[in-house]
């Protein structure tokens, strides 16, 4: 570098530095609204308080059952619930206090040990939910009726309430109109279950603390999140730094783009021209001042996502940093470019910040890529954000190697490139006088 | 040390020089006079090379600017019409920079720095932020900051548009200093004082074309009239037979502004009875007559037909 371009990247930068407005968008906006979008994504790793579905527990029987299915409703680390009242329930879920209430009726704990064994008259547990929540509704209700079934299966054969609706059912079937063969094997089934209870009560088949209690979901599940390797979790804020690290250094390039044509409006812009100096010098010096910032406001908000929400590299460190460095490059590219196609800082403002923010959308820098529908994941290639999006997912929490930054990098450099050569070859020279 | 030779140059179909041609000698202080869209900046434009001419050329010492880099180019220092400044840093690092820009470094430049402020002026306040100081300081400064590199020719393009009288005196013996330094100056304005007071030459654009170039001696040979009569009509302007006026053989100029109606004569006591009885007979009425001596703007007015300040 000549003495001539470290003066004129001296000068970007303190004017940056010196411009309280630019550097506060830069560094605190990307900070204040990455930890958002990371805390509100599920953050790192384990369930968060916040990511716990809100649910009302309106118990109408009080019996031994429903107070069990309560009791493991609420042991559930997915989900808050809290007991309430049936039009406090109500009117919870209207004002989107709680997403789901349940109803356990009155008798239910009685009538639901019955109906195991007749489908005529079950009894019905009420769901309130909000119409936005429709998954949580979902997963609120495959919750409850495992804890029901549990419940309502352990009574049925080892507590005391429900011993009173095996021999009902026995009494049932003796009037029914059930086929002769069939009664007589409920009836076995039943009378089985009879001995059974009774065996227990006299002690004798106890001594097994860990003797089944109650029919049980016949599986569990193991899920584990596929991230950098054992341990490591999904970081929700590594991709929301990410994301807003890339849109908010778009916004230095429109800054950049904005501040060269507002710069050629003034007489600045002829003393500069006036100067024995290159265009190449003049354009040049200006987009290495970009990068360089670019490159500090992403060093900066990773730094800060490590130390505060312990966001790792946990891939190459030498890829993250060369894709850092190539977005920072293709951002000045793309502000010389802004500056090259633009007429005045007006009517170039508006535009230029819808291109930032399709880019950055459709690079998956808010929502990720993976959600989009295929034909529009396949169209987003084309786009650079996307590239230097996957990059950064793949160098920190995916925890890939060198060589799946590599093209990312190339891209970058592309569009660099041909960002670069279009805004030398439209940029117009001469001034505006 | 400077020759212009027919210069054109259009903005689409705007024509904002039309062979335009002069020369300044070494030492020597132009004024390019013209109304404003005359064309002035663009011809300053194209001297320093910003802007390439459709056709025609400028030397400077003898030779063609050769580009961007052309080391030439510190030859000449602009001092643009809009203020070349970054309001965010301070004076000094502004100076820093533009010395920076034509290679100057460490001792010489605090040097040069230290000079230009003192010459206009600021040196005590070198270390604020230009966008702190007065209209009539920024105008200052912007002139110190085309001095850094000692330049033999300065371009200065209307260095003291909007300032007060204090500080347009103190640019003008910032001037005078470089005058008598020997450096050559083009001087772009539309003030005719201005002109006056400063250069040697004055060369007087209109509409992109050259009306008179002249020393003031010979300019003042030019001038036609010697007295103005000044006529405040009763009614506006609307309908005013100036050019009827203009056709009586003793009126050698026309021109009116709103209500003010001034007419050049030769002989204010025999002309000026039969020029206000021909406005009384066509019934015009005036409540104020007055008289002013002719200046060297009435030479604009009567080469182009038009007032400078129009
Ligand atoms: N970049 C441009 N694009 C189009 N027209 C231009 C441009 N620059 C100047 N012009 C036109 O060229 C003519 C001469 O303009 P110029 O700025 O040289 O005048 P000037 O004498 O410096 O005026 P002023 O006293 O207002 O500074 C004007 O009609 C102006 O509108
Ligand atoms: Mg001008």
């Amino acid at each position: 570098m000549t003495s001539i371009f470290r003066a004129l990247v001296r000068k970007d930068l303190r004017l940056f530095f010196s411009d309280r407005r630019s550097v506060i968008m830069a560094f605190v906006a990307p900070i204040v609204i990455a930890s958002f979008f990371g805390y509100i994504f599920g953050g790192n790793g384990g369930q968060t308080e916040a990511s716990r579905v809100a649910v009302l527990a309106v118990d109408q029987d009080a019996s031994v059952t429903s107070r069990e299915i309560v009791a493991n409703m609420t042991a559930d680390k997915a989900l808050a619930v809290q007991p309430a009242g049936l039009e406090e329930a109500r009117a919870a879920v209207r004002k989107g206090k709680a997403i789901v209430a349940f109803v356990i009726p009155a008798a239910f704990g009685a009538d639901a040990g019955r109906a195991l064994f007749d489908a005529v008259s079950k009894p019905v547990i009420g769901l309130l939910y909000d119409p936005s929540h429709a998954a949580e509704m979902g997963m609120v209700q495959g919750m409850l009726s495992g804890h029901v079934m549990e419940a309502v299966s352990k009574e049925m054969f080892t507590g005391q309430t429900d011993r009173q609706a095996v021999k009902d059912s026995l009494a049932q079937i003796e009037q029914s109109a059930m086929a002769p063969a069939d009664k007589k094997s409920l009836e076995t089934m039943l009378r089985g279950i009879d001995g059974w209870n009774a065996r227990r009560d006299s002690g004798a088949a106890s001594g097994n603390a860990t003797a089944p209690q109650g029919l049980t979901i016949p599986f569990q599940v193991h899920s584990e999140a596929i991230t950098s390797g054992i341990g490591v979790q999904y970081n929700g804020y590594a991709h929301s730094f990410g994301g807003m690290g890339i849109q908010f250094i778009l916004f230095v390039g429109i800054d950049v783009g904005m501040g060269l044509l507002a710069m050629r409006q003034s007489g600045v812009w002829q003393r500069l021209r006036a100067a024995p100096l290159s265009r190449g010098t003049l354009l040049g010096s200006r987009a290495v001042s970009a990068a360089m910032t670019s490159m500090l406001v992403l060093m900066v908000l990773f730094a800060f996502a490590r130390v505060v929400f312990g966001c790792r590299i946990e891939g190459s460190m030498v890829g993250f940093l060369c894709i850092c460095a190539a977005f920072s490059l293709m951002t000045a590219a793309f502000g010389l470019l802004i500056a090259a196609l633009g007429k005045t800082p007006e009517a170039t403002r508006g535009l230029s910040i819808l291109v930032t923010l399709l880019m950055v959308m459709l690079g998956g820098a808010w929502v990720p890529t993976f959600i989009f529908p295929q034909w529009l994941q396949k169209l987003t290639i084309a786009i650079p954000t996307r590239w230097a999006m996957d990059g950064l997912d793949a160098m920190t929490w995916r925890g890939l190697g060198f060589s799946s930054a590599i093209g990312p990098i190339a891209v970058l450099v592309g569009f660099t490139l041909v960002f670069g050569v279009l805004a030398v070859m439209r940029f117009r020279w001469e001034a505006d006088s | 040390m400077l020759e212009v030779d027919s210069i054109r140059k259009t903005y689409g179909n705007i024509v904002a020089a039309d062979g335009v041609s002069f020369r300044a000698g070494a030492g020597e202080t132009v004024g390019l006079l013209g109304p404003n869209g005359a064309g002035k900046t663009t011809m300053v434009s194209i001297v320093a090379g910003l802007l390439r001419p459709d056709s025609g050329q400028v030397l400077i010492g003898g030779r063609p600017l050769g580009g961007d880099t052309d080391p030439a180019k510190r030859n000449i220092g602009l001092v643009p019409q809009n203020i070349g400044l970054y309001g965010q840093l301070s004076a000094r690092e502004n100076l820093a920079l533009f010395g920076a820009l034509y290679g100057l470094g460490g001792a010489q430049r605090k040097r040069a720095i230290d000079d230009a402020l003192r010459l206009v002026g600021l040196s005590d306040r070198g270390k604020d932020a230009v966008k702190t100081f007065s209209g009539g300081m920024m105008r200052r400064l912007n002139l110190a900051a085309a001095l850094l590199h000692d330049p033999q020719m300065l371009l200065l393009d209307e260095p003291t548009v909007g300032v007060d009288p204090q500080s347009r005196n103190a640019i003008f013996d910032n001037l005078e200093t470089l005058k008598k330094r020997g450096k050559t100056l083009l001087y772009t304005t539309h003030y005719m004082e201005e002109a006056e007071r400063l250069c040697d030459r004055l060369v007087i654009i209109d509409r992109g074309k050259v009306v008179a170039d002249d020393t003031l001696s010979g300019l003042h040979r030019l001038m036609p009239v010697t007295n103005l009569l000044i006529v405040d009509l009763d009614n506006a302007r609307d309908g005013f037979p100036a050019a009827e006026l203009r056709s009586l053989p003793e009126v050698q100029s026309v021109e009116i502004r709103d209500k003010e109606l001034k007419i050049g004569l030769r002989d204010l006591s025999s002309e000026s009875p039969r020029v206000l009885q021909w406005l009384v007979d066509r019934g015009w009425k005036f409540q104020h007559v007055s008289s002013e001596r002719a200046s060297l703007e009435t030479v604009f007015l009567t080469l182009t037909g038009r007032s400078l300040r129009d």
